[in-house]
């Protein structure tokens, strides 16, 4: 067997390697995703998580090539499904879009069209990849909305999205992007702007779906909690890094990072008194073109005097600690296990 | 839907009535303010050796002896019920809506205005049509390639359009392209489009390319800017999401959004522009409305002016009005 | 005449002078009309360029104004008058003839001039046989009565001159349009003994009727066929064209006219076959069509814009097609006698020799605009001399003689005073200012006063008591004649009987009972040479009392394409004359 034949059964279904996506502005280089490298199979789901400006949704969009039209430098690799895309075509990759890959947006209303019907924007997406007349396409669009929970889809399929309630229009955008069965979903954000009862009932969507379905999803949050129930995997971003990545349960049940012991403590938690709930990050994420020197974070991380010198002048590696739990962090492996066990996770 | 229709027209039938009673007082109580009376405002359509006596039977017969109310009334009895006048040997009705008869070329106004209408229609359609072709595409593409010397010369080349006078511009147009290369006709050319729509629009090519010229300008600018906005917007990038082809993109999602606010200027533009397209029709010695209102105002005749000036002030109501309709059809979240 | 040529001299007034050689298309030049012809810069202000008896051929004219009316009872225009004889044959008209010949009357519809009365009050005239409407019918001494009658009815009729008004023993008769007599022919002061006879009664003697027999007003009308303020729209023609096609406002076309007979007619050509009249064409647009060779004539006649001006003058090629010859007009400033101290004769006369006529001359285009007039008549006109009864060296003022003046006046240290002018015309402002500078010199300070142009006359300068109570000293004025002779020109602006106290006044300031007696002989003076010597006498006295500062005599540049034929200027409407001309194919 040559290499040639081999490489895609080697490769995970999506894969992700040393990515990186600078943008050149007036006042210096925004380096917004900085190297990042990770792995999904089919039916699983991952879990990308930190705060605002950590990366997360620029690198999703560079997944989707959506970069190329806001005249970003990209290196590295991406590989879907044993095509590596940074060095495809735009042709080709947009042919990809929406139907192999689609993406739910964080903001629904502002993601559709004012001035077309729901309908006619899932009947678009429909028939950019399927040659069918307009009657099929709007059956089809029908029967999505019908898919995805509208009620009287038949009738709504003709509204506008602002005539639709939030939770129906992100209901509507899943349905579009999902018209194509796209075999990696990506959704960024897709509940933030939801209240808390319809974003349970869209996330409960989701997993409906990719279970139909079998694709790959990853979901895009700042919300340790919408991954919880969800995502097989977690991979937690800062500064344009991954800081630590691992199965979920991993990384919920064994934190290593000290960011991500802030974003744990930053959960609500309902069962917990207020005063003592909440552990807030203390300051705020970096600017992107004035990375803090060595690890990223430490200007922000009550324990950045344990490691000495390096916590400044080295970036750290991310190493397996085994079993695929990554962490970025120059403490020991002892000293953030007796934080986290001593200090940490008590009060969470 | 209705009822809003309803209230608009009212609506504009008051403004007309405010715009008619204010022009009525700018031309017929303003001189008097300054002291004028009725046989010096005759002694404008009379000849230079005319007496006393006959100045006053001009003032007469053009009613400026009658107090100024009897006069507006005269004038609106004119529109409701036609009025009636003399050419000497007999009477001519002039059936409503009468705008009343000149002081100057002794005919009813209406008639004239209505058949100089077609020249301007023809001057403003066809001058909207290829500004707004040439703008907007110049816009757009100016938008998508911000920075390049596309850009910069479309960009350029719109701000000496909006800089240059309609009169310098079309002046220069016939001498290159009329009287030395001889590729269009001569100033004054007119062919009715019912006679012969290809000379009709051979004839007007170049006042359209020149009216073209200046408002082309003022709209690729516009397109640009309301593309550069539009083409940020979170919907874009759904559209590109879903794997539409950029031109798709631009036009059916970008430039529809980009092109909303465009109507409305475009439409309350037209509206103008039929009022009163004044600097293009005299360089172009083209005899429509906007040539006859200045031969109004030059000659001091005051029915004219109120004639032409109601007319212009219905076409830019009736332009908003229609620009208001639109809107709820174009963007679908106005409801009326 | 009125608005149009005021407009056009304001127009001309603005030329870019590049070395123009001042050139007065003189009174007086023999004329050769028929030899070779001639070219060259000005050939056709006395002579024909490029002569021809071709006819055929259409002649494309263009106005960038439009007719006050084209109904020959209701026009007042130069230009009308010249070319309404295409359409229509007064009695008497302009000899169709290059420079002075062409200020001559000579008979039109009438078989001679006029024979009046011994007390020039009776004048009659005798038709041509055989002269028809384009409907067929003959003309009749009834139809030029008719004619008459129509055009005293200034309701219907308001544009044209009211001379008949003035001068007809009318009694109490209004307008034929409320005439009870059947044929509507009630006036008495018109006889029409036979079909060919016409016999006119004045109120008081007039030796120059044979001018208001001239008028357009004396052209035949059909009473069958008058629509009154609608005949303009048709008018029924007796010329050897008539029209085919109006379109009011916009343009005309001319065709020959079947039944107008050449053997009727020894004053016009008829050489075109087709007459094409554009109106409300842009002005500079005319020009360039002109330069082009894509129109013949711009039928105002009152010479191309500046900007055209330059591009003549500076191309020999294009100076060799063009005209520059003087017009009946005069710019100038009136000297108000009600203001103290210009009261006095002697105050009067400092203004005369203080004022420099070269800073008055350039604010109106220097020589492309005219040239200094030192008395009233513009030399074009018949009899007219040229005198100057305050020289000062090269028209420039003489302080010293004005100091002398205003010693004698009793004002040594000179005086203050007011000057008004049109405030719409930049070129009246720069002439304030040069008189304001040279007075300025001899102790005479001027305060610079702008009135609305509109009301200039009616409200303002022209109205005496407003004048006077706002010490209205000097007055910018202006005057062209209706037609060269001097009745035509001084009549309204020199006699002191024509000021009315209500306002609406030319004349601004000339108020001498000794030249309204001038004036009178002049009227009741029959033999033409005599006459032309009062009318100087008139000029004379009016210098003397120094009512009026003369400016300058105006000049228009006039283009003609060189396939034009037979071209030339008349100096009866001082442009082109427009029976003569001809087109080559």
């Amino acid at each position: 067997m040559t290499d040639l034949y081999e490489a895609p059964t080697q490769r995970s279904f999506l894969e992700v390697d040393d990515l990186r996506v600078h943008f050149n502005t007036d006042d210096g280089v925004v380096k917004s995703v900085d190297g990042l490298s990770f792995k999904l199979e089919r039916g699983k789901t991952l879990g990308i998580v930190g705060e605002s400006g950590s990366g997360k949704s620029v690198s999703s969009m560079a997944l989707m090539g959506l970069q190329r039209y806001a005249k970003a430098k990209m290196s590295g690799e991406i590989w879907l499904d044993g095509e590596e895309l940074l060095s495809a075509d735009d042709e080709h990759v947009r042919s990809l879009r929406g139907k192999k890959m689609a993406m739910i947006f964080q903001d629904p209303l502002s993601a559709m069209h004012p001035f077309y019907t729901v309908g006619a924007q899932i009947i678009e997406a429909y028939r950019i990849h399927h040659k069918v007349t307009k009657a099929v396409a709007r059956k089809h669009a029908i029967e999505m909305l019908d898919r995805v929970g509208i009620p009287q889809p038949s009738s709504r399929v003709d509204d506008y999205p602002h005539q639709f309630s939030g939770g129906m229009r992100q209901r509507a955008m899943i349905a579009m992007a999902l018209s194509c069965d796209p075999e990696l979903l990506i959704a960024d954000e897709p509940t933030t702007a939801l209240d808390v009862t319809v974003q349970a009932q869209i996330l409960d969507l989701i997993k409906d779906l990719q279970q139909e379905f079998g694709s790959a999803v990853i979901i895009i949050t700042h919300d340790l909690g919408v991954v919880a129930e969800l995502a097989d995997d977690i991979m937690v971003m800062y500064a344009g890094r991954s800081v630590e990545q691992g199965s979920a349960r991993e990384v919920f049940h064994s934190p290593q990072h000290p960011y991500t012991w802030g974003l744990l403590g930053s959960m609500p938690r309902l069962d917990r008194d207020r005063s003592e709930r909440l552990l807030p990050i203390k300051g705020t994420p970096p600017s992107l073109i004035n990375v803090p020197s060595g690890c990223a974070f430490h200007p922000r991380c009550a324990f950045k005097d344990l490691p000495g010198e390096a916590t400044t002048s080295q970036v750290p590696e991310l190493v397996d600690i085994g079993g695929g739990h990554k962490v970025a962090c120059h403490m020991t492996v002892d000293q953030r296990l007796r934080i986290w066990t001593n200090e940490i996770q008590p009060k969470l | 839907m209705f009822a809003y229709l309803i209230r608009r027209l009212l609506g504009a039938i008051v403004m007309l009535f405010i715009v008619s009673i204010a022009v009525f007082l700018i031309f017929f109580l303003l001189p008097r303010i300054g002291g004028a009376t009725a046989d010096d405002l005759a002694s404008r359509y009379v000849g230079k050796t005319a007496d006393a006596a006959q100045i006053h039977l001009m003032a007469q017969k053009l009613g400026f002896t009658d107090p100024l109310y009897v006069q507006y009334g005269r004038f609106l009895a004119g529109i409701f019920a036609g009025a009636d006048y003399s050419t000497g040997p007999t009477t001519v009705h002039c059936p409503a809506p009468c705008l009343g008869y000149s002081f100057i070329t002794q005919n009813p106004v209406l008639p004239d205005l209505l058949d100089r209408f077609p020249v301007t229609l023809s001057l403003a359609v066809g001058g909207a049509i290829v500004w707004l072709s040439f703008g907007v595409s110049a816009g757009v593409v100016s938008a998508l390639r911000k920075g390049s010397l596309f850009d910069r010369t479309a960009m350029g080349i719109a701000l000496a359009g909006v800089s240059l006078p309609i009169f310098f511009t079309g002046l220069l147009a016939l001498n290159i392209f009329s009287y030395n290369l001889g590729w269009f006709p001569a100033g004054g050319s007119y062919t009715n489009f019912t006679d012969n729509p290809a000379l009709w629009a051979y004839d007007l090519i170049l006042p359209w390319v020149t009216l073209a010229f200046l408002n082309a300008a003022a709209y690729a600018r516009l397109t640009r800017a309301g593309m550069l906005e539009t083409m940020g917007e979170d919907f874009i990038r759904t559209a590109r999401a879903k794997g539409l082809p950029e031109r798709t993109v631009v036009v059916r999602h970008g430039l529809r959004a980009a092109l909303t606010p465009i109507t409305t200027i475009f439409g309350l533009d037209i509206g103008i522009l039929l009022g009163s397209s004044i600097l293009t029709e005299h360089t172009y010695s083209l005899n429509g409305l906007g040539a006859y209102a200045l031969q109004a105002i030059t000659s001091n005749d005051l029915p004219k002016v109120l004639g032409v000036t109601i007319l212009a002030a219905t076409f830019v109501i009736v332009a908003n009005l229609v620009v208001d309709i639109l809107y709820v059809v174009i963007d679908p979240r106005v409801r009326i | 005449m009125k608005r149009k040529r005021v407009m056009a001299a304001v127009a001309v007034a603005s030329a870019l002078a590049v070395g123009l050689t001042a050139c007065g298309g003189g009174g007086g030049s023999s004329s050769n009309n028929t030899a070779g012809g001639a070219s060259g810069f000005n050939a056709g202000a006395d002579k024909v360029v490029n002569p021809s008896d071709a006819k055929g051929g259409v002649i494309k004219m263009a106005n960038s104004g439009d007719w006050d009316s084209l109904d020959p009872g209701d026009t007042y225009y130069a230009y009308s008058w010249n070319f309404v004889r295409l359409y229509g044959r007064s009695l008497v008209t302009f000899q169709s003839a290059p420079g002075a010949e062409g200020a001559k009357l000579v008979p039109d519809l009438a078989e001679s001039l006029g024979k009046p009365s011994d007390d020039s009050k009776t004048w009659t005239y005798k038709l041509r046989s055989g002269v028809k409407f384009e409907d067929g019918k003959t003309v009749t001494s009834k139809d030029v009565k008719y004619a008459v009658e129509r055009s005293l009815d200034k309701t219907v009729f308001p544009n044209g001159p009211t001379y008949f008004n003035d001068y007809l023993d009318l009694g109490d008769y209004k307008t034929p349009y409320s005439d009870p007599t059947p044929d509507k022919l009630g006036l008495k002061a018109i006889e029409t003994p036979d079909d060919s006879t016409i016999v006119f009664h004045l109120k008081t003697a007039f030796s120059g009727f044979d001018y208001f027999a001239m008028l357009p007003s004396t052209i035949p009308v059909e009473q069958a066929k008058d629509t009154g303020s609608k005949y303009k729209e048709h008018v029924v023609s007796t010329g050897p064209y008539m029209f085919k096609e109006n379109n009011l406002g916009k343009n005309f076309t001319l065709v020959r006219n079947p039944q107008w007979d050449q053997k009727t007619d020894p004053v016009r050509k008829a050489l075109p076959d087709e007459y094409d009249v554009s109106l409300n064409v842009n002005a500079d647009d005319i020009d360039n069509r002109l330069l082009s060779g894509d129109l013949d004539v711009d039928i105002a006649g009152s010479g191309v814009q500046a900007a055209a001006q330059g591009k003549i003058l500076s191309d020999q090629a294009k100076k060799a097609n063009a005209d520059d010859p003087t017009v009946a007009r005069l710019w100038y400033t009136s000297i108000n006698g009600d203001v103290a101290p210009l009261d006095n004769v002697h105050c009067r006369k400092a203004v005369e020799y203080a004022a420099d006529k070269t800073g008055y001359l350039a604010a109106y285009g220097g020589q492309t605009g005219g040239q200094v007039a030192t008395n009233m008549m513009p030399p074009i006109i018949p009899g007219a001399e040229s005198f100057n009864t305050y020289e000062t060296p090269n028209n420039a003022g003489d302080p010293a003689k004005a100091k002398q003046e205003l010693q004698a006046c009793g004002k040594a240290d000179g005086f203050e005073t007011n000057i008004s002018y049109r405030a719409e015309r930049p070129k009246e402002k720069a002439a304030a200012e040069a008189l304001q500078q040279s007075l300025s010199k001899a102790g005479i300070k001027l305060t610079i006063k702008p009135f609305p142009t509109g009301d200039y006359y009616k409200l303002y300068a022209g109205k005496p008591d407003y004048a006077k109570s706002n010490n209205l000293g000097l007055m910018i004025n202006g005057w062209g004649a209706d037609w060269p002779d001097g009745f035509g020109f001084l009549s309204q602006i020199v006699d002191s009987r024509v000021i009315r106290a209500s306002g609406g006044n030319t004349n601004l300031s000339v108020k001498d009972p000794a030249v309204d007696a001038l004036i009178d002989k002049a009227l009741t003076t029959t033999d033409t040479s005599a006459r032309e010597k009062v009318w100087v006498d008139v000029d004379k006295k009016v210098m003397d009392d120094a009512y009026t500062l003369p400016g300058l005599w105006s000049k228009g540049l006039l283009y003609r394409p060189p396939h034009l034929t037979n071209v030339f200027v008349s100096n009866g409407y001082q442009m082109y004359d427009y029976l003569a001309l001809g087109v080559k194919k």
